[in-house]
């Protein structure tokens, strides 16, 4: 296990690590965006697909079991996330102690130059949205039924600036996932003649795929198509 | 040519430094932008001042000697150059310059627009080059290299060490430099049996001194010879793989 501890005490390790939990994120992204537009079939279907997430794994698996382990894996991810880009950060503020007068932006990209405080953004994003809609807490859902799914969606988003908050996060989230998942395949290396050209295109798809497909969801109750 | 050149003036590593204004309005746009600095030297000599003090040495781009940051730019507005490269034809009359050193923790400045290179010099010597028994020279062509390697390998071994990748990063990371360097060797049979043990002790001298890469491509932009990014991929892989090991 040394082997982790020291190639994590490298800053190359450290975005690595990055990386490989920021794809592991990626992923969960795009799972729970695609799971959520069962919302667009009605009520039984969506509700019926909370159940089932519920039992995933069954029977080998325990009632909430992968559910559980999907949450412990996906805290680790965000846990070794923030705390990679928090002492990397502070490695590059002091690597330049004297500031210039002046520094012109060459080629760096909008959501390259927002990644920390657009992470930040979206860690207190997440917060909201577990409060939303996980824990049900009255200040931010107060009309929320634990288990139904369903209900509490639609009435959650029919508040107009509860829709505003989301939009603006995933497209704080869109942003990210621009430069991240590019950037995740010069921090691992991954770089190719073949396969270079298609990395922005890429990263781009599942940007515009994951904020717009969830900014789709919160719209269309605001708007009534869905209830 | 008109201008007004703001420039860094500081006495030693020790003092703090402050900007001076020099107006100028007998500038040839022939000139480059080295002899404009030596033509106000020539003057301010002449006044009984101190002449700003920068680096230079082959004023053709190629020893990596020269280099201050111009408006913000590394090198100054002109891509793929130097800043003994650059001439003044590229400003417009009325122009206000404003040059500044380098800015790092890993390069103190000396004096005006020097500044201590020294740790790309550490980064070298901790494993910049290949382990060879002494002796006449072996015949070249007896180790084949593929020609896309070998292209490789030279598009890599263009950095010139100037430290302008350092320089215009937000986060004051040296990857470009050492992953040229990385890269260089890499590429080639002669470089790879130690490979992995140059990529770890390199990357662990790097970090000592250097800022933690976050992909925004600024270093390419300036970088005189166009060091591609690639080659901070090929460095990231090297060190990776390195770990296996």
């Amino acid at each position: 296990m040394s082997w982790i501890g020291k190639t994590y005490g490298s800053a190359l390790g450290k975005k690595a690590a990055m990386a490989l939990s920021g794809l592991l994120l990626v992923g969960f992204v795009l799972g729970h965006m695609a799971g959520n537009l069962k919302a667009f079939l009605g009520a039984e279907k969506y509700n019926g697909y909370a159940d089932w997430l519920r039992e995933m794994g069954s029977p080998l698996l325990p009632h909430n079991g992968a559910l559980w382990i999907a949450r412990v894996v996906l805290l680790g991810a965000v846990l070794v996330h923030i705390h990679s880009a928090w002492s990397l950060t502070r490695l590059s503020r002091k690597a330049r102690p004297k500031r210039y007068y002046t520094l012109t932006a060459q080629q760096a990209t909008y959501a390259s130059r927002t990644m920390r405080w657009g992470g930040v953004i979206i860690l207190l994003f997440v917060l909201y949205h577990l409060a939303h809609f996980t824990w049900g807490m009255s200040w931010a859902h107060p009309d929320f039924e634990p288990g139904n799914v369903h209900r509490n969606f639609v009435e959650g988003f029919r508040v107009w600036w509860v829709v505003a908050i989301y939009v603006v996060a995933q497209v704080a989230l869109g942003f990210h996932l621009f430069h991240g998942f590019w950037s995740a395949f010069q921090t691992l290396g991954l770089n190719h003649e073949r396969v270079n050209a298609w990395r922005r295109p890429l990263a781009l798809s599942i940007a515009l795929v994951v904020s717009l497909g969830n900014i789709s969801l919160a719209v269309s109750v605001l708007m009534g198509w869905v209830s | 040519m008109r201008l007004k050149l703001h420039i860094w003036r500081q006495k030693n590593a020790n003092d703090g430094g402050s900007f001076a204004t020099y107006a100028r309005d007998d500038v040839s746009p022939d000139m480059s932008f080295l002899e404009m600095l030596d033509v106000l030297n020539e003057e301010l000599i002449e006044s009984g001042e101190e002449p700003v003090a920068f680096d230079h040495d082959c004023r053709e781009g190629i020893c990596g000697s020269c280099g201050v940051m111009i408006n913000g730019s590394a090198h100054g507005p002109e891509s793929g150059t130097a800043t003994c490269q650059l001439h003044m034809r590229k400003f417009r009359d009325g122009d206000e310059i404003r040059v500044e050193p380098f800015r790092s923790r890993a390069f103190p400045i000396l004096k005006d627009l020097v500044v201590d290179r020294s740790p790309f010099d550490e980064i070298i010597g901790a494993g910049g080059y290949i382990s060879v028994n002494t002796g006449s020279a072996p015949e070249a062509n007896l180790i084949p290299v593929p020609r896309d390697d070998a292209e490789r390998a030279m598009d890599a071994a263009e950095c010139i060490g100037c430290g302008a990748c350092v320089a215009q990063c937000p986060n004051g990371a040296a990857q470009l430099f050492t992953s040229a360097k990385i890269s260089h060797l890499a590429e080639l049979p002669q470089g790879r049996p130690e490979r992995f043990a140059r990529a770890t002790k390199m990357v662990e001298v790097m970090e000592s001194y250097f800022g933690s890469c976050t992909n925004f491509a600024e270093c390419e932009a300036v970088c005189p010879k166009g060091i591609s990014i690639d080659f901070i991929a090929q460095m990231n892989r090297e060190y990776l793989r390195s770990r296996f090991k």
